[in-house]
């Protein structure tokens, strides 16, 4: 049975600059130790996080960040959301590909991200943005 | 052996810090005719793709400027996000610490001569 998660703290952080990307990831570490993850799965989320803010400003335009303590059941974890109002992702089975790029990149952003996490939602509408959804549960 | 350069990373980069340096360490590989490059990442809390990438371009550009590349003090949990996130830092010297690393410069010369 899976319970809906409940929100317990949340704080939110505009990403506008590759400087914004280095608080975003201190803000997600700081998060992740508060809530007492493991070095591996702090390392796991921080990455994930440091790649979706990176995707935010380099190809949202920028966009804002929520980091959340989220709770289902005896369940305790990490929620991070990006939103942005870019041109969305074109082809999302594509970008969810290694190796897939357009920005110049290796490709390995969205997909790397996945995998580091245990939960990953990506809505992205054309012209409106995209808006990606990671949870690391606390082991 | 000939001269080594070593480079420690202290802080988090923003991108274009790491690109920065990633233009520093070539220009400075060639102005001072070093062979061996050591970075030292163990004050590195995580490596995400951008950094994983700076770091390989860096060892590629050195590798042409006849310099060996070899990167020490990757914390293992870093190990493990980089090989999960799909970076493999393939072609590039890896050491658990700088005496190593110097081991591995070392004989990356020798072996050249």
């Amino acid at each position: 049975m899976s319970v809906a998660p409940v929100v317990t703290k949340q704080e939110s952080f505009h990403l506008h600059s590759s400087t914004d990307v280095v608080v975003a990831r201190r803000m997600v570490r700081d998060w992740a130790q508060g809530l007492g993850l493991s070095v591996l799965d702090l390392t796991k989320v921080v990455t994930a996080a440091s790649e979706l803010a990176r995707n935010a400003v380099v190809h949202g335009g920028g966009g804002v960040m929520h980091v959340q303590v989220v709770h289902a059941g005896d369940r305790e974890g990490l929620r991070v959301i990006f939103k942005d109002q870019g041109p969305g992702i074109q082809e999302i089975d594509r970008a969810m590909q290694d190796g897939y790029t357009t920005g110049g990149g290796m490709g390995i952003g969205l997909p790397g991200a996945k995998r580091l996490v245990n939960e990953f939602d990506l809505l992205s509408t054309p012209a409106e943005g995209t808006c990606i959804t990671i949870v690391r549960w606390k082991a | 052996m000939g001269k080594c350069l070593l480079v420690t990373i202290q802080v988090d980069m923003h991108d274009q810090l790491a690109m920065t340096l990633q233009d520093d360490l070539a220009t400075a590989i060639a102005a001072q005719e070093s062979n061996g490059l050591l970075i030292d990442i163990s004050a590195l809390e995580i490596v995400d793709s951008f950094i994983g990438r700076m770091i390989a371009n860096t060892a590629a550009m050195c590798r042409v400027l006849d310099a060996d590349t070899v990167v020490v003090g990757m914390q293992p949990a870093v190990a493990i996000t980089l090989v999960e996130l799909g970076l493999t830092l393939k072609g590039i010297y890896t050491a658990l610490n700088v005496e190593r690393g110097m081991a591995v410069l070392e004989r990356a010369a020798m072996a050249r001569l």
